[in-house]
């Protein structure tokens, strides 16, 4: 036991040597670099506007985007679309309808896509990965061979062969066929780190005291192995987006063109990309620039949360 | 109640080398730790010596059955540990800890160490309630030397030294019979070492544990153990009380390891007897056969030293060694050849 005066010293060390009562996780330390991140600002801005722009977008759209509007200007004999004209600020697409309005409300769709996308992938790849990663053995070689399978696939090629097996296509079939390429990724990379962390020191140590497997699994391992997880989800947002319009382009994306989506107004572009390049130009620079916002961020989160950057 | 709290009785560690692509193929063995045996008494510290790599660490694991041992027994406190599994296991941890070499690896560093510290009680239904828990939380910060402010501070928020500190107070939380301690400070600062040392020993007397001290540095052990076994290729070569065992080594492997000491005294130093061994430490995968320090033993014969292994054998009371020879060269009977045993000066 400890003096009491010997107490006393150690108690007015802690209390007048500055030291902060509460200390500071790794979660609130990686975003405190992550605000000084010049990277992370740039690309939390672009997906700051995209989401609000996706929110309001009912509200700012002056038309409706299903409705030809600018039908008497459209004459697919003489290949003409309407122009930019004041009221339609991007004119019009090859049936009439208001491009500005489609854009916006495009954005809900595309942003439907990536999220749920990216959230299915996400799930289906904790599930197996923690799977594999925590109960090891036959269980694992079991799941990794399935995810090898599915890795040894080209991504979009598997994303067209999923898409083409529904009778019809909806934007439904298209975030499935999206979600499905990711999930053994994500099962990979989290399945990865976990067996880092069975084997780390403090699973080791928490055996050791005794605590409870599903304890280690659930407060140790998989906490641990999330980091990796998480930059790849941010980066999946970007892809999903990609490969949804790819998957569009390539004329599996929803057969409904009523409800606009960038990737679908791209696919239908490409017949008129010669003579009005503007009807490709618009969801094609939005795809790409929210694309980008969400790499910028998941590559200043990896770098947040990386260790070796602490301090 | 006995007098031995751990009794290791002929214990095995090997470790498979698998190769192939389709169906893993057993290739050959590591015989991590091959054939020790050992006793530990109730209150006692001993201390396990030996280079890296000669399955000092490994024997420390399978004694609290975080490896799975090939063969033999760990006898704790009467209980036959390889007998149990699941559920008995997990409560039969409570009595035994371990404490780590690196204390930044082995805290999780997402848990504060509040949370670090709770987990032990909570995963033993030691915790009784918010007020019981706070007390015994600033209690055990308390005996290994910590601030009262350190509870909601992360690992890698403090000093090597407390890291180790917040180590130990986690492996006393269950209140445990036996610690055993990998390279407890090799990873500190020489200055904190004597520290985190003489806290485990006030710890020992206060609370009446008993330790198994792994270490390379003979230093340590000899400053912390009361009995010190010496670990070369998976076996024990030689065992004795801690002092018995710096003033009269009896196994060659032993002398070598002591000679290695530097002396702070340059007289002292040039006069002093050196043993110089010659090559590495063979492949744990495939040791030598008979003594396995033959290849390297200044003094070996052309007997039996290669082929017929020397069990350990007790000279003198309580002072055992794996020697064919030990009493020979002791005697002067038998000397090492000159190039091999230098002496310097």
């Amino acid at each position: 036991m400890l003096t009491s005066s010997r107490r006393q010293r150690i108690d007015d060390l802690a209390a007048g040597g500055g030291a902060p009562d509460a200390g500071v996780s790794l979660a609130v330390s990686a975003w405190r670099r992550l605000r000084r991140s010049p990277l992370f600002l740039v690309g939390a801005a672009i997906i700051g506007v995209f989401v609000v722009m996706a929110l309001l977008a009912p509200w700012l759209a002056q038309h409706d985007p299903a409705l030809r509007l600018l039908d008497d200007q459209v004459s697919r004999a003489r290949n003409e679309i309407p122009p930019a004209q004041p009221g339609h600020p991007l004119g019009g697409d090859q049936q009439g309808r208001d491009l500005y309005s489609r854009m916006l409300l495009g954005s809900q769709q595309t942003l439907l896509v990536a999220v749920l996308a990216t959230v299915i992938g996400l799930g289906g790849g904790l599930v197996l990965g923690t799977l594999a990663g925590a109960i090891g053995g036959w269980v694992d070689s079991v799941v990794m061979r399935l995810v090898d399978v599915m890795l040894s696939i080209p991504s979009l090629l598997l994303a067209v062969s999923v898409g083409a097996l529904f009778a019809r296509q909806t934007q439904f079939t298209v975030i499935l066929a999206v979600a499905i390429v990711q999930i053994p990724i994500f099962a990979r990379l989290l399945r990865g780190s976990m067996l880092a962390q069975r084997a780390s020191d403090h699973v080791l140590a928490a055996r050791a005291l005794g605590v409870r497997r599903r304890a280690i699994v659930f407060r140790h391992m998989l906490p641990n192995s999330l980091g990796p997880v998480v930059v790849q989800s941010t980066l999946v947002l970007a892809i999903a987006i990609i490969d949804a319009a790819a998957l569009s382009f390539l004329g599996l994306g929803a057969a409904d063109d009523s409800v606009p989506e960038w990737g679908q107004m791209l696919g239908r572009a490409q017949d008129v990309i010669d003579s009005h390049p503007q009807l490709a130009f618009w969801p094609a620079g939005a795809i790409i620039t929210v694309a980008l916002g969400f790499t910028l961020v998941g590559e200043s989160l990896r770098d947040a949360l990386d260790p070796k950057n602490r301090r | 109640m006995s007098d031995v709290l751990v009794d290791v009785d002929g214990l095995k560690v090997h470790f498979p080398i698998k190769r192939g692509i389709v169906h893993d193929r057993t290739v050959g063995y590591v015989y991590a730790v091959d054939g020790v045996d050992l006793a530990i008494r109730r209150g006692e510290t001993y201390g396990l010596v030996g280079e890296s790599g000669c399955g000092k660490s490994t024997l420390g694991r399978a004694v609290l059955r975080l490896s799975e041992p090939t063969a033999g027994r760990v006898v704790f406190d009467g209980t036959d540990l390889a007998q149990l599994s699941g559920e008995p296991l997990r409560r039969m941890r409570r009595r035994m800890q371990m404490v780590f070499q690196d204390p930044l690896s082995s805290l999780d560093p997402r848990q504060s160490v509040q949370s670090l510290l709770v987990e032990g009680l909570r995963a033993h239904e030691l915790d009784r309630g918010a007020e019981a828990t706070a007390a015994r939380l600033r209690e055990l910060l308390d005996v290994v030397g910590l601030p009262a402010n350190a509870l909601r501070r992360y690992p890698h928020e403090f000093s090597g030294g407390q890291r180790q500190r917040i180590g130990i107070a986690r492996a006393l939380t269950v209140e445990p019979d036996l610690i055993v301690a990998d390279e407890p400070v090799s990873a500190l600062d020489v200055s904190v070492q004597a520290q985190v040392l003489n806290l485990l020993e006030d710890l020992q007397a206060q609370f009446g544990l008993t330790y198994l001290v792994i270490a390379h540095d003979l230093a340590v052990v000899r400053h912390i153990a009361d009995r010190v076994g010496v670990m070369y290729l998976g076996g024990i070569v030689e065992e004795a009380d801690a002092d018995a065992l710096y003033t009269e080594p009896r196994h060659p492997y032993t002398r070598a390891l002591l000679s290695a000491i530097p002396v702070p005294d340059p007289e002292v130093e040039d006069r002093r007897e050196q043993i110089l061994l010659t090559g590495d430490l063979p492949s744990p995968a495939a040791p030598p056969s008979g003594c396995r320090f033959h290849t390297r033993c200044p003094w070996r014969q052309p007997s039996r030293c290669d082929t017929e292994r020397p069990p350990l054998r007790e000279i003198r009371p309580g002072h055992r060694v794996a020697c064919h020879y030990a009493e020979d060269i002791a005697a002067g009977r038998i000397t090492a050849p000159t190039g091999l045993s230098a002496s310097r000066g």
